[in-house]
Order: structure tokens, then sequence, then C-alpha cells
């Protein structure tokens, strides 16, 4: 299945790019999506605690199971205002 | 009032549109040229995911009235390229009583910065940048 990433700030540098597809294996969760993005690029690995992420503009956990055509945030630690 | 904008705020409108009420209270974050660490700083690049980072701003107002009793409540973000001395980020609550508006006015700021999907990139005079998470403390 393919899913629509989007990324930040840092990490948005690190991954080259803002705003992407990626393909899962069907049943995959955020998590999956996050190892795969780590195996093609290690650089962001040691981010992963510090990462929320949001599956169609809601906060989910890890484990949270994605489905064709979601949308997946990875968002940095907030530093507005 | 809710709004993510590449264009500098405008306190005074932003005053005008939130009064009505017996206080206002208004909380500006100001782009400062130095950083924590004392280093001269030339400006801050703000990014943020504007969906979330709106939705994020009608929960908080939410929250503040429901905390605080009845507000007007108008949060601005800029986002882009700022200078030091620019207004990066406006919040305004109006209620019928001063000590409503100032807890209310508090709230909103401090959540804002704990949770509001938006970043910031601090760019020093030697040429170098780093993006800067804000500090669990506020």
């Amino acid at each position: 299945m393919r899913i629509h990433v989007l990324a930040f700030a840092h990490l948005r540098e690190l991954l080259h790019d803002g705003a992407f597809d990626l393909e899962l294996a069907p049943g995959g969760t955020a998590a999956d999506a996050w190892d795969e993005l780590a195996r093609r690029h290690p650089a962001i690995g040691a981010m992963r605690g510090s990462i929320r992420l949001a599956r169609n503009g809601a906060i989910v956990e890890a484990g949270e199971p994605l489905r064709e055509g979601d949308e997946l945030a990875l968002l940095p630690p907030a530093g507005g205002g | 009032m809710f709004a993510i904008t590449r264009d500098a705020i405008a306190p005074g409108a932003l005053l005008a549109q939130t009064s009505g009420a017996g206080g206002v209270v208004t909380f500006f974050g100001v782009v400062r040229d130095y950083a924590d660490d004392g280093r001269p700083v030339t400006g801050l690049s703000y990014e943020a995911f504007e969906p979330m980072a709106l939705a994020s701003f009608e929960s908080i107002a939410a929250e503040a009235r429901e905390r605080f009793g009845t507000l007007r409540v108008t949060i601005v973000h800029r986002v882009g390229e700022l200078d030091a001395g620019d207004i990066a980020v406006a919040v305004l609550v109006a209620a019928a009583h001063r000590a409503a508006a100032f807890d209310a006015c508090r709230y909103c700021i401090d959540e804002l910065k704990r949770r509001a999907p938006i970043w910031k990139k601090e760019h020093y005079a030697d040429g170098r940048a780093v993006w800067k998470a804000n500090a669990s403390h506020g």
C-alpha cells in the first residue's frame, strides 16, 4: 500500500524532502513507516524518541495501523512561539 | 480568530478584533537578536504544519474558555523568514475580568509552545543555523 509522508524542520532536511509517497506492506503501522525511512536514511534513527506521529491530522501512537492513501506526518519537538 | 500568516503581524488590527470585553491581555513573542547562549542571532525561520497548527490553536482556545470562563481568543503565528524585532506570535484574550484574561493568555501561549506543530531555525551571525525546540519549562 502507498501512504503519503510529511516531514518538517530538521527531519525534513535529513530526508531531503518534506512530502513524498512511501510504499509499505499491507497492514503496516506508523512505526513500520518510520523504520523504513530510518533504513533509507540512517541519520534520522536517533530522532525516533522525539518524533510525534500524526495520521490524517490526528496524533497517533507508533503502533497505529495505516491504510492505503493515509497521510503520515512526522513532527519533531515543537519550536513555535 | 486563528491564523498562520507570512505577513507582518499588526498588533492594532488584532486588538480591534479582540476588544469588546472588560479586559484584553496580549502577548507578543518577538524575535531576539541573541541566542540562549548569548550568540548573536540574525533572524529566525519558522515553518508550520498549517492544518494541524490551526486545529491546535482552536483546541487550546476551547480549553482556555472551559477553564477560565467566557473569553474571546485570537492566536496568530507568523511563518517564513523573520528578522530580530519582528513579532513571531500574537495571543490576545478578551474577558469580562482581568484575572481570567491573564490566566487564559498564559495558558494559550504555554500550550502553543508545548504542542503546536510549528518549528523555528535560529540563524547566527557566523552563518550557521540550528533548529531549536522549545524548552519544556517554556
